[in-house]
């Protein structure tokens, strides 16, 4: 009998090829990966450059996401010379190397993180990684994914494996129902301020725990997607029915007697009793209100109901420093109240909070209200299945109603990496993950928020407490 | 990959907590389809004013750091995109090796793949090493990978640890695709038996 293992350790051991030393390096077998136009150029010219093949085409899906313009008529001509060619290399790449590709008039195209998960490629068990920080995502399916560079890319190209150290593990056990109009981006967003932007370099984590297993599969996602905003290198999730119940009937997924042998197979995947993590993290989200960032650092938030810091009570110099640096950067006054603070854009988008529940959630703020006079209001739904989606629920024509534009799918301005670019002074509500100085254009000022607290944002003209829009309210 | 034996130059301390990886290749960086033409855009925001001439406060403007060959880094640099443009940056701008005391995972593979060395050392070794090169005529330092240790301008030795795998890879500029393809057959054989117990991955 074996001794008790964590879901990491299954993961791991399961797709051990061999051990490489003493240290904990092993070989690791990597089932599926997700390619994009612009992490991936390099890898595919050292390939051809050595004369080396793919190794399993099939097990890579090529989507174009991060430079395409999402202009609301589609169109395959890039917004600049350098885009195109990385689109054009890319369609070459995956030609020659025998990949499929999603290109960006495909009625499957969207952002990696979305349409995976949306074509049934991520199944639970699997190990995935790719090259885009934001690959844990998909720990929500019940699968390990992980973000690599571009050397990393081209070694998993050529031989489905990585060389790989194995990690710490960290659970999260999150307990306590959420409130209305707080969600699963709060959740996230309130650990990464308990543990710190690094407080889980090192680890994968496990999130468990009531208020886990209460959120919907895409919910889930969005707490996975920004684990890496808190350093972990992966996060997982024990797969169960809902997971199951996401995942049948998609393209990708086993049908008939593979699916019940699956299902079968996938139950065994969770951590087992009286297996030990490395460290433990313990989240109450019962009294949770809506969390926003005011820094340049996702662990500079806090509630809505809140005020930016004062850098002058902060003992720990480094903090200290960082925070005054933010504030300048930001253009925010200590102890100002963070529901006074006026934007310029509102951005709903990007693979943490641009799916089908997040512009449900958005439309019910939004619906029949105006957005203010003097803000610039986008929607870019994560997928363009997504996008279709919501123009049959109605709720594009919600958005269009409101002021909002209604675009195509794409990483846009979660990143800045095509034509929607802010300028040095904008300020934006931004349902994406990152609010790095001159993430969404340089000199650009960023709030990380949910996309319901983004919709509220946008009709108010500045940050607000999306518990006062509630429509039963 | 250039080996790595002993390396001597100036080493600039940037010791600000979370510098991510856009703030070391901004976006406008990131539209090649090789690794060339990078230096330019390391730091782009922090080396250079809005008006296009260089940020005279900028450590790696000054003459001391101008050719820094290190850079002893502030706590989780090189979080957030995976974008190994960060790396090929700085490799390409003469940075053989960083010191700090924690490095964004994602970012630290990129290194060790590109032949950057990643200096682990804990908050009090760090500030030891940052007061010493923050002064220009003591901002040169030696490391020394075989025998794992960074030699300061003022006579200090400190020690550091390295995994074996990766010094070796290090050392000798090895070409990480063709050692594992040294054991395709073991994959191959793996991945027979994995794909048999788990069907379902040949959809």
């Amino acid at each position: 009998m074996s001794s008790p293992r964590t879901l990491y350790q299954k993961h791991i051991d399961s797709h051990t090829v061999c051990s490489l030393d003493d240290q904990g390096h092993v070989l690791l077998y990597i089932d599926r990966q997700v390619a994009n136009e612009y992490t991936s150029p390099q890898a595919f010219s050292g390939l051809r450059e050595a004369g080396r093949p793919v190794w399993r085409p099939a097990a890579t899906l090529a989507v174009v996401d991060h430079v395409n313009p999402t202009t609301p008529r589609r169109t395959a001509v890039m917004g600049d010379a350098g885009g195109a060619r990385q689109v054009e290399y890319f369609s070459e790449n995956c030609r020659d190397f025998g990949i499929p590709l999603f290109d960006v008039l495909d009625r499957r195209q969207g952002i990696e993180h979305v349409v995976a998960p949306e074509q049934g490629f991520i199944l639970p068990g699997m190990v995935v990684a790719a090259g885009d920080s934001h690959t844990t995502t998909y720990g929500a399916l019940g699968a390990f994914g992980f973000g690599i560079g571009t050397s990393e890319i081209e070694h998993l190209l050529a031989t489905q494996t990585l060389v790989y150290r194995r990690l710490k593990t960290l659970r999260v056990w999150a307990t306590g129902e959420l409130g209305p109009g707080v969600t699963a981006k709060d959740i996230i967003m309130a650990l990464i301020v308990q543990i710190g932007a690094s407080g889980a370099t090192g680890y994968a984590i496990e999130f468990a725990g009531p208020a886990i297993d209460a959120l919907s599969v895409e919910a889930r996602m969005t707490v996975c997607n920004m684990a890496v905003e808190a350093g972990a290198r992966g996060a997982f999730m024990a797969p169960d029915d809902k997971v199951f119940a996401y995942l049948q009937g998609r393209p990708r997924a086993p049908q008939g007697a593979l699916w019940q042998a699956a299902v079968d197979s996938w139950r065994q995947l969770h951590t087992d009793l009286g297996a030990t993590f490395d460290r433990e993290a313990q989240l109450d989200v019962q009294t949770l209100p809506p969390m926003v960032s005011w820094g340049t650092s996702p662990d500079q938030a806090a509630a809505i109901t809140g005020h930016v810091p004062d850098p002058l009570h902060e003992p720990d110099p480094i903090v200290r420093q960082g925070q005054q640096r933010a504030l300048n950067y930001m253009g925010l006054e200590p102890g100002m109240a963070l529901h006074d603070v006026r934007i310029s854009h509102a951005f709903i988008g990007s693979c943490t909070n641009a799916r089908l529940e997040d512009l449900r959630d958005a439309a019910r703020v939004v619906k029949g209200k105006q957005v203010a006079a003097h803000v610039r209001a986008m929607i870019v739904p994560g997928s363009t299945l997504v996008r279709e989606q919501a123009e049959q629920e109605g709720l594009a024509r919600i958005f269009l109603d409101a002021g909002f534009e209604w675009r195509q799918s794409g990483c846009s301005m979660c990143l800045a990496m095509n034509d929607d670019v802010l300028a040095a002074g904008d300020r934006c509500a931004s349902s994406t993950n990152r609010n790095f100085e001159g993430r969404q254009g340089a000199g650009a000022r960023t709030h990380l928020m949910s996309p319901a607290m983004v919709a509220a944002a946008a009709i108010a003209g500045h940050l607000t407490d999306v518990r006062t829009f509630a429509p039963e309210a | 990959m250039q080996p790595f034996d002993t390396v001597t130059g100036s080493a600039a301390p940037l010791l600000a907590a979370n510098i991510d990886t856009d703030v070391i290749m901004p976006k406008q960086f990131l539209k090649g389809i090789d690794r060339s033409g990078l230096a330019q855009g390391v730091f782009f925001d922090l080396r250079l004013l809005p008006d296009g001439t260089p940020n005279p406060g900028f450590i790696l403007n000054q003459p001391a750091w101008q050719q820094a060959s290190f850079l002893v880094t502030g706590p989780n640099f090189g979080c957030g995109s995976s974008r190994e443009h960060a790396v090929w940056g700085l490799r390409q701008r003469g940075i053989r090796a960083l010191i700090g005391t924690r490095f964004a995972g994602i970012f630290q593979d990129n290194c060790q793949r590109n032949g950057v060395l990643v200096i682990q050392l804990d908050e009090a070794q760090l500030a030891n090493i940052a007061e010493v090169v923050s002064q220009p005529a003591t901002a040169e330092l030696s490391v020394d990978l075989p025998r794992q240790q960074i030699r300061l301008a003022d006579g200090t030795v400190i020690p550091f640890l390295i995994d074996e795998l990766g010094k070796q890879a290090l050392m000798q500029g090895l070409d990480a695709v063709g050692a594992t393809l040294q054991r395709a057959e073991q994959i191959r054989a793996f991945e027979r038996q994995h794909l048999r117990d788990n069907p379902w991955l040949n959809l």
